[in-house]
């Protein structure tokens, strides 16, 4: 076999030598040869295997790895600490077992809960493991069924159409005779669009059994190169392919899918930054009372001339000196007065925010209909940053606007055609959609009535493609799908049905009829096909439902999309409710229906024929359908051929001869074809208008210029054309080849041969697509904007287009003052330092005026260089909005994190695409909006939403809610242990300092874990200060959050006093009550305990704002749970816990009168002044 | 102090129709429209407003100040008497007594205080011993004893638990009852006498049982074998505690009244919560209804002076009192009532007069929506 790229054997070496050093060269050898050697002889042996392990623990290490990740945290140790220094005898601990029953509580608990994620860790590898593939074998002479773990790097891998990719997989063979390959990239980005891979040059046929000898780029992140275009991954699904086959060149853990594999992100929210240092201060606290306790305890004894006969000497007789009895005593008091810094704080916290994220993602106000799916919270633990946002970046495209490209108007040959109808029809759509929903929401106001479900169903019927068993079961379908229903009826053809011009469809038909040819065919033709659009059939749809979703790899993104799937599923397939259906049915709908919904949009309404468009992106989808709707149908699309049915049912076949794919840099693609007919050579280039504009050939066109410009409000996209001559095409055809085979800069030389040919262009005119805001965009910004929120867009887009949407979305107002910035460096110092200047002699007294900022990519990255940079901040400080234009993904992020760190800002960064990750991950609170550009904005998020509106009431009602529900919550939890503490701490001053305790210690625990912990978890869970339409109507209450109101320093020392004022109230009514009498120790601490339990309860009543069953249920339960537990253990408990035994005293104190008068005087006492 | 304002919001309206639904058969991810995972609950708003707490506050001092002076008036009416015999001072009679003091003296030191009631004690009179800068709840000395085996265990009386160093044992005998606390205790003797205007001396009957706590006595505290009524015989393996003079088995010679199950023994075993403190001692009960329990007269304490308490400045008091439900004679809680009730009736003065003043302007920004 001659390979153009096979290698002597002996450069392997090199090769392999290299590879270890760094550098970016991977080898690769056919293990066939090899397959009857041992393991340790065979070439590729120092490649990893396809077996892969996330899960982090093995059986026999899971605890001591466990125990050694739980005490990383501070929190951990400190306790184990105190549990050991209960067993060093100088302390005297009551009992020393006891002290550790909470801490081991607390970490089996985490443990468990650490060992049951990994176990489905493991159990999801072992399943994918598992999964059969077909491996070559030589002794067999053929593809064998192995599975996935026996996959080696050099091994010969053979899939089939929907089957999963087991590894990342060179391809060799297709089954396609033009050695293309489709894969679905779904599980990997999230996109659904189908990518195309070809055969290694030169592999056409079936591999034969040689040592083949590669040369590939390391699988880091940026992998691209001689790999790229026919590299299958892992965990991509094979499509409209019957099968491929190619050598693994990565496997297992060094697969991209994997290599992608981030694990759950951990981000310490504000609040909790804000309590460690307050747990410091209790430290301190502590440390304090320990130190009064233990020079109190010195002085004390100090004051004795000899021994008293309750001074217990040690073991020997002697009595220990004062000094080191004082210093001893500290640990002691350590040990007494831990409390303090509870154990259950954490635990509690974590908890709440459990049930905070519970409450969110159940919100069914941030529940989207269309695609089924609810708020998703991704970071567990930063819920109540959420309340405390001051700068948003939203991004534009897809955020702000829906991302669902309408064709609005075009211009050919300088005449623009309005395309009236087509926006009347938009109009009557959105309202009659309204309308829609108006008379559903008044329907399901009334009971259940046959007929008018029978209607619903008619209605929906007629739409529903799928809806060929309607069963007596779909009657009692929800009427909220039937909406959704609807809604998706409604958006699809929003895109795909476009009313033609009346003006210019007479112009296309008078060419057509007449000569056959002209600018205004070609620029439908232009339409037609210059894209990437694939085409597919209904019939090719229905071969590849065959989805094991459930075995790809990252078990939570499949889960997502079969979640998203079946979803889509059942909004649309009405009839499916019956449970009896197997899951292969239900993603075999599914599929179908993503396909024939979402943006390869199904064209076949009103025609007979089913062809489905496959776009990469939405305002190609937009473009063919207009073309289609002029009767410019693209019937088929094969790597060499595209067939196009023309308006009189004629198909033209035109021989593909290059593709110039888009790229970001030139931002226009060209199609290089033959003509059918004339057999010319051209090519059409597609393009942003400054694309094309500069690099026309004739410059006659100067009113389409002006027009284009006048649509900046739409995103324009020029059509252009290009007649070459054989000679001409065939020398850069050469120079195109050698590039394409070049292994060094690559890149770089194809790109050079495509601006080469891509000039001088004749232009054929121009579209305008619009991107429609989404709805309520500008309520909300407005209510961001009242909350005290900055909001920033950042777009990649051109500065005229930014600005108008942000005219649209009141981002900007007609009578601000806008700043465009966009000149060279110093002309932008100067403008630095003239806007800021004026800005501060604006701001004092009078009248604030609102400024706008406009700033473009290049000249941002100049306001951010060191020396502007101050002054740049200073300026947006003042400025009411900022416009960023036309920047890069690393500059989004860059921004973000420059506000964040100079402002010291609470940021939160919004976005849809790819290029909205970095951004998302460098703010403190990333909020991916799943739409229509894949997944991967939503896999770097903290919080996934649908639509930019729910942004209002995420961060305004459970960004609030959150913030002050865990602020106060830790606020009382300080409270209520520094409330106990103390009592225990001023019976010190009565007992010598020796560090008795007058509560059993079995009760303190209890009261500590059972008693008084599930109200303020309650609490932090359910409370609800503001009801959600006053926050929604006041924006401005979420001003509290952003400063940090509701728990700054000052309410922590404020509940640290009142919680000294209670415990001394709590202390000394008992004290001055039982002074003098013949009170026990234990009978002299049930009052006090109860008291402060009491108290502690009704300050947590006097908080709560609204008291719902399950409040009532809690707290009057939290005091019958202490009623009985201290009843029963007193009852039962004679001599089970030695020192104290508590035998009877509650039953003896709940008997005495006093009892009762010295809790209601001391808990009326100590809740006082509240 | 909180209005109730019962603001159930019943907006399911529209939603939760469908949501009846829908939620039934179809697997959506559409959340259930539930009150509870809405969070509309309906929910009680407590508004503190001056209407209503300046009614709690007249409410609070109401009950409060009838409470107080019902409390104050039973402890006045509580008869106490107390006398302190620790001889400190040169002039007391215990002076010398207090002065020689070894634990294992053999010769008891007696001393003799005279003293006079002013008023009679009508019903049961409850003699207490009181005793000073006592730390009987100091940490270590809490701790120093063995449940079990004051709870009859064998095990634990031939092997008293560590707790009980270092009066575990005494010349390897286990001690019985081991421990700091019982080691140290209090073993003065107390009898009274009245002295008949011609000069008589009568000595006054004492009660002592029914004195500890009717469960300590019968459960927590047991004799080891207790259907052994031979207490030497069960002892007979175990040391006294080396400040006892006599051995648990010798407390008393009522069978029902000695060893682990004496009562004496078993009160002082209640360690008191404060370093001052008083224990039950006796119980001096009421012969009839005609002649008062104690008349008034002069009386005789004769003490026979045991315990010592001048190392740790203690003193030792003997008081006799009548109790009520309240208990002994304490004035703090009455006072403290009739002060709670009075400061916040005054506080209710003040802001009604605050509220109607200024009330008109601060009644809209009081209640919020």
């Amino acid at each position: 076999m001659q390979c153009s790229d096979s290698i002597p054997s002996a450069q392997t070496g090199v090769g392999s030598h290299r590879e270890r050093s760094g550098e970016p060269v991977r080898t690769v050898v056919s293990n066939l040869p090899f397959e009857d050697l041992k393991k340790r002889e065979q070439p590729n042996r120092r490649y990893e295997g396809n077996a892969i392990r996330t899960n982090k623990y093995r059986l026999w290490s899971f605890i001591p790895m466990n125990l050694f990740e739980q005490f990383h945290r501070m929190a951990n140790i400190y306790f184990v600490g105190l549990a050991i220094l209960n067993f060093v005898p100088v302390v005297n601990a009551f009992q020393p077992e006891v002290a550790l029953i909470p801490i081991c509580i607390i970490l089996a608990l985490t443990a468990v809960k650490d060992g049951w994620e990994d176990f489905r860790r493991y159990q999801t590898d072992q399943q994918l493991n598992n999964t059969p593939c077909f491996i070559f074998s030589r002794k067999q002479m053929c593809f064998v069924e192995r599975r996935w773990k026996d996959v080696r790097v050099g091994d010969f891998v053979r899939v089939l159409s929907n089957e999963i990719i087991p590894a990342d997989i060179l391809l060799l063979h297709t089954s396609d005779p033009n050695g293309v390959c489709h894969m679905e990239t779904a599980n990997l980005d999230g996109e659904t669009s189908l990518k195309q891979r070809k055969v290694v040059p030169g592999f056409s046929s079936l591999v034969r059994v040689l040592p083949i000898t590669k040369y590939l780029e390391r699988p880091d992140k940026r992998r691209t190169g001689f790999g790229i275009d026919s590299l299958l991954l892992r965990g991509c699904m094979v499509r409209n392919t019957d099968d491929a086959a190619g050598i693994v060149v990565y496997a297992g853990h060094e697969t991209k899918s994997m290599l992608n594999n981030s694990g759950p992100r951990y981000k310490r929210s504000k609040i909790e930054r804000k309590m460690n240092t307050d747990v410091l201060f209790c430290v301190v606290l502590l440390f304090f009372m320990c130190l009064i306790g233990a020079l109190g305890h010195a002085i004390w004894l100090e004051t004795f001339s000899s021994m008293p006969s309750y001074i217990v000497p040690d073991s020997n007789g002697n009595y220990t000196p004062s000094v080191l009895a004082g210093f001893y005593m500290f640990f002691t008091m350590i040990i007494l007065l831990q409390v303090m810094i509870p154990v259950s704080l954490y635990v509690s916290i974590e908890l709440v925010k459990m049930g905070q994220i519970f409450f969110i993602t159940q919100d069914v106000e941030l529940y989207d209909e269309e695609l089924d799916r609810r708020v998703q919270c991704r970071a567990l633990n930063i819920t109540e940053d959420l309340g405390q946002i001051q700068y948003v970046f939203s991004d534009k495209t897809g955020t702000l606007t829906e991302n669902k490209m309408v064709f609005r108007r075009c211009s050919v040959m300088g005449t623009e055609y309005c395309h009236e109808e087509n926006a009347a029809r938009l109009a009557v759509i959105s309202g009659a959609n309204e309308e829609e929903e108006v008379t559903i929401y008044q329907q399901t106001k009334l009971p259940p009535l046959f007929p008018l479900e029978e209607l619903q169903d008619v209605h929906t019927g007629d739409k529903n493609h799928a809806n060929t068993q309607v069963t007596a079961a779909s009657r009692r379908r929800s009427k909220v799908a039937a909406e959704a229903q609807s809604d998706m009826a409604f958006s699809s053809p929003l895109e795909t049905v476009v009313v033609p011009d009346r003006k210019l469809i007479l112009e296309v038909d008078r060419q057509m009829a007449s000569i056959q040819t002209g600018p205004y065919l070609d620029f439908f033709l232009a339409l037609a096909i210059c894209n990437t659009v694939l085409v597919s059939s209904v019939t090719a749809q229905r071969q590849r439902v065959r989805v094991n979703v459930a075995d790809l790899a990252g078990a939570e993104r499949v889960g997502d999309v079969l979640r998203a799937l079946t979803h889509i599923f059942c909004a649309a397939n009405l009839s499916n409710e019956s449970d009896g259906f197997h899951s292969s049915d239900v993603s075999d709908a599914a599929g179908q229906k993503v396909i024939s919904s979402e943006r390869k949009v199904k064209s076949g309404l009103s025609g007979s024929e089913e062809v489905c468009y496959e776009a990469h992106s939405p305002d190609e989808a937009a473009l063919i359908h207009a073309a289609k709707a002029y009767g410019f149908t693209m019937m088929e699309r094969t790597p060499h051929y595209v067939t196009v049915k023309l308006p009189d049912e004629a198909l033209l076949k035109f021989e593909v001869l290059d593709i110039l794919t888009f790229d970001s840099t030139r931002r226009r693609m060209s199609i290089i074809v033959r003509h059918p007919h004339t057999k010319e050579i051209i090519m059409y280039t597609k393009g942003a208008d400054s694309a094309i504009m500069e690099r026309l050939g004739n410059v006659f066109s100067g009113d389409k210029i002006k027009c284009v410009e006048q649509w900046c409000g739409w995103k324009a996209v020029c059509f252009s054309l290009k007649v070459i001559s054989e000679q001409e095409f065939r020398a850069w055809s050469a120079v195109r080849q050698e590039a394409l085979s070049a292994i060094e800069e690559k890149e770089e030389r194809l790109m050079e041969t495509a601006n080469f040919i891509e000039s001088s262009f004749t232009l054929l005119g121009a579209t305008g697509i619009e991107d429609r805001l989404q709805e309520s965009v500008p309520e909300t910004i407005q209510a961001l904007r009242r909350a005290g929120m900055q909001v920033w867009v950042l777009t990649g887009d051109k500065p005229e287009t930014a600005i108008n949407i942000a005219y649209s979305c009141k981002l900007l107002e007609h009578e601000d003052l806008v700043f465009t910035f966009s000149t060279s460096r110093k002309v932008l110092q100067c403008q630095l330092t003239n806007a800021s200047v004026p800005e501060q002699t604006f701001t004092g007294p009078l009248m604030e005026p609102s400024i706008g900022l406009v700033i473009d990519g290049p000249t941002l990255s100049m306001a951010m260089s060191d020396e502007l940079v101050e002054l740049f901040v200073e300026l947006c400080k003042h400025c009411r909005a900022v416009l960023c234009c036309r920047v890069t993904p690393l500059q989004k992020s860059a921004v973000v994190k420059l506000i964040r760190q100079k402002l010291r800002v609470m940021t939160l960064a919004v976005g849809d695409g790819a290029n909205d990750v970095n951004m998302i991950q460098a703010a403190d609170v990333g909020i991916g909006v799943s739409g229509q550009e894949g997944m991967q904005a939503v896999m770097a998020s903290d919080f996934a939403i649908t639509r930019f509106k729910h942004l209002q009431r995420l961060l305004l009602v459970h960004g609030h809610w959150c913030y002050s529900r865990l602020a106060n919550m830790v606020i009382y939890f300080f409270y209520k242990n520094v409330a106990y503490v103390n009592l225990l701490f001023w019976y010190q001053f009565f007992c010598g300092f020796s560090a008795t305790a007058m509560i059993d210690y079995w009760l303190m625990i209890f009261f500590n874990l059972f008693f008084t912990s599930a109200p303020p978890i309650m609490f932090g869970i359910m409370e609800k200060e503001v009801s959600d339409s006053t926050l929604l109507s006041l924006p401005e209450l979420y001003k509290r959050g952003q400063h940090s109101e509701g728990y700054r320093r000052s309410t922590f020392w404020i509940a640290i006093l009142d919680a000294f004022y209670q415990s001394l109230v709590c202390f000394f009514i008992p004290y001055w009550t039982y002074n003098g009498s013949d009170i026990g120790i234990f009978a002299f601490g049930t009052p006090m305990n109860t008291v402060s339990l009491f108290t502690i309860i009704l300050h947590l009543a006097i908080e709560i704002k609204s008291w719902t069953a399950v409040h009532w249920v809690i707290m009057i339960g939290s005091v019958l749970v202490y009623f009985i537990v201290t009843l029963a253990y007193s009852a039962i408990c004679i001599s089970c816990n030695p020192p104290s035994d508590p035998y009877w005293i509650m039953h003896k104190q709940m008997a005495d009168p006093m009892f009762y008068l010295v809790c209601i005087l001391t808990t009326v006492v100590a809740l006082l002044p509240r | 102090m909180m209005a109730s304002s019962y603001s159930a919001k019943e907006e399911d309206g529209h939603h939760s129709g469908s949501a009846g639904l829908g939620g039934t058969a179809i697997r959506t991810r559409k959340p259930d429209n539930t009150a509870f995972k809405q969070q509309r609950l309906p929910a009680w708003q407590p508004i503190l407003t001056a209407g209503t707490v300046l009614p709690a506050f007249f409410i609070i001092g109401l009950i409060f100040i009838p409470i107080g002076i019902g409390l104050f008036v039973t402890s006045n009416n509580i008869k106490e008497f107390e006398i302190d015999y620790t001889g400190t001072d040169m002039s007391s009679p215990c002076f010398n007594c207090s002065q020689s003091f070894s634990w294992n003296s053999t010769t008891p030191c007696r001393c003799v205080l005279f003293f006079s009631l002013d008023q009679p004690f009508e019903s049961n009179v409850f003699m207490y011993y009181g005793l000073s800068n006592f730390y009987q709840n100091h940490r270590r000395y809490v701790k120093s004893r063995d449940d079990s085996q004051l709870n009859g265990d064998e095990r634990s009386l031939k092997e008293p638990s560590k707790e009980c160093e270092p009066y575990r044992t005494n010349e390897n005998k286990p001690i019985a009852p081991c421990g700091a606390i019982a080691n140290s205790m209090f073993n003065d003797t107390l009898d009274l006498f009245y002295i008949d205007p011609n000069g008589t001396q009568t000595q006054i009957p004492f009660i002592k049982k029914g004195i500890a706590w009717w469960t300590d006595k019968h459960v927590k505290f047991r004799n080891p074998s207790s259907s052994n009524p031979n207490l030497t015989a069960v002892f007979i393996d175990t040391a006294k505690p080396v400040n006892w003079r006599k051995p648990v088995y010798e407390l008393d010679t009522d069978p029902e009244n000695n060893g682990f199950i004496n009562e004496d023994f078993i009160v002082w075993m209640r360690t008191a919560a404060l370093p001052t403190f008083r224990k039950l001692y006796r119980i001096i009960q009421k012969k009839n209804n005609m002649t008062p329990t104690l008349p008034r007269g002069n009386y005789s304490l004769e003490v026979t002076y045991n315990y010592p308490v001048r190392s740790f400045e203690g003193r030792k008091r003997m008081i006799l009192s009548t109790i009520s439900w309240m208990g002994g004679k304490n004035p703090f809680l009455g006072i403290a009532y009739i002060t709670v009730g009075s400061i916040c009736f005054f506080l209710g003065v003040v802001l009604l007069f605050i509220h109607h003043k200024y009330g008109n302007r601060n009644n809209s920004s009081d209640i919020p929506n």
